[in-house]
């Protein structure tokens, strides 16, 4: 009978059901039942669990083909059995692990392929690690105009790092750029970044940064506080300070843009530890802010400095440590118009511009009134997008385009800077 | 005393216009409206003598869905002189007809009241800043109420904005109303600081937003 000829052929393979892991020598039927009766026959292949057949698509009608995967030592009984009935069976794959292995293959080729080729995705939000391996990666693919430089630790000793974008020559005049000195402002990090590419990738093919960069050498700090930085990855998505511990306090921090020598101490900045615009003890105490200070005054030629902030969309110049106009005020505000109107050309980004005094608030110890006072005339705060609608937590989608609209506005005052060497 | 003429573009306007607009968009907002500031056209500054400081705006103000609808607006807002914890007085007018939001509402409602669990969500928008499709309602009662605790607790050298949702959870009723517990983050823009606050958010398509009840919550110690 036709149950003794299954049993027969089966038996033998009992127990030679070993559990291995590849799949050498696995092959996939499809089998095209007629009737009722060869489903029920594949419907009694099924139940034989020894066999270890899997089922890629299980016998129930005549209408639908059944896709079986076969391990290699019940591969030549399957098929007697099925060929004992008559029923028609074709081989999908001869031998699975080839299907794997090449697979495999594939996927690491096209993996190489992108780190080679640079696959960073530059309108997304990126972990402090991923964000330094693409400063290296800038540094080697462009490594005739950039090159990366370690100015300093953070608090917890990670390396902070400036992208040098130069020429040539010796000491020329400069712009320095930084971002994500709070850092809860993410779209400034990822707007730094992707700066660094436009102008390593535009030399050469855009006047206009081709004749910057053949008379000016630009400095661009990416991640100013990267302790920061890590902690709204891990823990804190809204933490703005440093990660430094405050003597005699449980609580952690201070506010890097309060801690600046222009007006310490002054109205506008918290001696609270606990505030999220705590001053820290003294001018410069965190490592992140002395590091840029030492920097600038070692260099000596710096001409321009522009920092990036979010949310508010505005574009400010100094003071924010008093309510005095600026010796440069006329200048600083003209250009600030001239840079805002830029901005919005592209997407219709409206940017308020004014001094930090007056359009958000009186704050002292900010970057930008320590420059402008140290004699860098060209200083400028930009709070990038929005106005409120997400905040810190910009989407995505609009990484790309802030940073196009910034790159416009930045581009306006660096040729200013440029024209107008002093 | 005569008003007195304030640059639009500088904090003292910018800062009324904020809280008019959260007031104004706690009055008129639902699921599927809310109003945010788009420009402070012009404003004016009166100080009334043992009262306050009342501000004069003419604000336009913009459909958070619908980013190229906007409307005219103009607010007094009235900021109580002394310490006593008085929310500021305000009174607006909407120039013109805002957007009819039945059909969403509704569809919102009855997705909602048809839930076999109640509804429970948080961290919204997510770090990244995104917003699930069927959660947007969610962000924008969350946008409206806040509107009511902005109010409620602005002063004149404050101006708060809804950071995040931390929390939501769907409180069970046994009426027509959908009731929803909040735990959103505030940023407040001056000291910077971002504060906890819960409310308790009452809503039907009928009868508005209100805030029954809400109370500022400590900030966490990790943090």
């Amino acid at each position: 009978t036709s149950n003794m000829k299954l049993i027969l052929i089966f038996s033998a393979l009992f127990g030679a059901s070993l559990c291995l892991e590849t799949f050498v020598g696995h092959q996939v039927l499809r089998i095209k039942t007629r009737n009722e009766e060869e489903v029920k026959k594949l419907q009694l292949l099924e139940s034989l669990e020894h066999l270890k057949l899997d089922f890629w698509i299980n016998p129930s009608t005549p209408a639908l083909p059944v896709d079986v995967r076969i391990p290699a030592n019940s591969v030549q009984a399957v098929k007697a059995f099925l060929e004992s009935y008559g029923i028609e069976y074709s081989i999908l794959i001869e031998d699975l692990q080839v299907v794997l292995d090449k697979e495999k293959e594939d996927m690491a080729y096209s993996q190489q392929r992108d780190r080679s080729s640079n696959s960073f995705n530059y309108g997304t939000y990126h972990t402090l690690d991923s964000i330094y391996a693409e400063l290296d990666h800038l540094a080697s693919e462009y490594s005739h105009i950039v090159s990366k430089l370690q100015i300093g630790e953070s608090y917890e000793k990670r390396p902070l790092y400036v992208l040098k974008f130069s020429t040539g020559g010796s000491n020329r005049p400069a712009i320095w750029l930084d971002a994500g000195i709070h850092s809860r402002e993410w779209v400034t990090q990822a707007t730094a970044i992707w700066i660094a590419k436009k102008i390593a990738s535009d030399y050469g093919k855009s006047p206009s940064i081709t004749s910057l960069l053949n008379e000016m050498d630009i400095f661009l700090l990416t991640v100013s506080n990267p302790d920061g930085y890590v902690f709204t990855h891990t823990t804190n998505r809204m933490w703005r300070k440093t990660r430094s511990k405050n003597q005699g306090s449980r609580c952690v921090g201070v506010d890097p843009n309060r801690n600046w020598d222009a007006g310490f101490g002054g109205p506008g900045a918290s001696s609270n530890p606990c505030s999220d615009s705590y001053r820290g003890p003294s001018a410069n105490s965190e490592v992140e802010v002395k590091s840029v200070v030492n920097f600038i005054k070692n260099h000596g030629n710096i001409r321009a400095f522009l920092t990036l902030h979010s949310y508010s969309q505005l574009l400010m110049y100094p003071y924010g440590y008093k309510c005095t106009e600026p010796a440069d005020y006329a200048e600083l505000d003209a250009l600030g118009r001239a840079a805002a109107n830029s901005i919005q050309s592209l997407y219709g980004t409206t940017f308020t511009v004014g001094s930090i005094c007056t359009t958000i608030y009186q704050a002292s110890g900010g970057s930008i009134d320590w420059s402008y006072d140290y004699g860098i005339k060209y200083s400028f705060a930009f709070e990038l997008r929005d106005t409120g609608r997400y905040g810190f937590l910009l989407p995505t989608n609009q990484i790309i385009p802030t940073a196009e609209e910034t790159w416009l506005g930045l581009k306006k005052i660096m040729e200013h800077v440029r024209d107008n060497l002093y | 005393e005569a008003a007195m003429e304030l640059p639009p573009s500088h904090y003292p306007a910018s800062r009324a216009a904020a809280l008019a607009t959260g007031y104004a968009c706690y009055r008129r907002g639902s699921p599927g409206r809310g109003l945010a500031l788009r420009a402070v056209r012009r404003a004016r500054r009166q100080d009334i003598d043992d009262v306050g400081h009342k501000y004069h705006l003419e604000l336009v103000l913009e459909d958070i869905l619908d980013k190229d609808s906007t409307v005219n607006c103009t607010a007094e807002v009235l900021y109580h002189l002394g310490n006593k914890n008085i929310a500021p007085d305000v009174q607006f007018t909407i120039e013109g007809e805002l957007k009819n939001t039945d059909e969403a509402d509704n569809i919102f409602y009855n997705r909602i009241k048809t839930l076999e669990k109640e509804l429970v969500a948080e961290n919204i928008p997510d770090s990244h800043g995104n917003v699930s499709p069927e959660m947007e309602p969610i962000h924008l009662l969350a946008w409206v109420a806040s509107g009511y605790v902005i109010w409620q607790n602005s002063k004149e050298n404050t101006k708060f904005q809804l950071a995040q949702i931390k929390h939501v959870k769907q409180v069970k009723r046994s009426d027509e109303y959908l009731e929803f517990d909040y735990l959103i983050l505030l940023h407040e823009m001056v000291s910077q600081e971002i504060i906890p606050w819960q409310m308790r958010v009452l809503w039907h398509p009928q009868h508005g937003v209100q805030v029954t009840q809400d109370s500022r919550q400590p900030k966490q110690a990790s943090e």
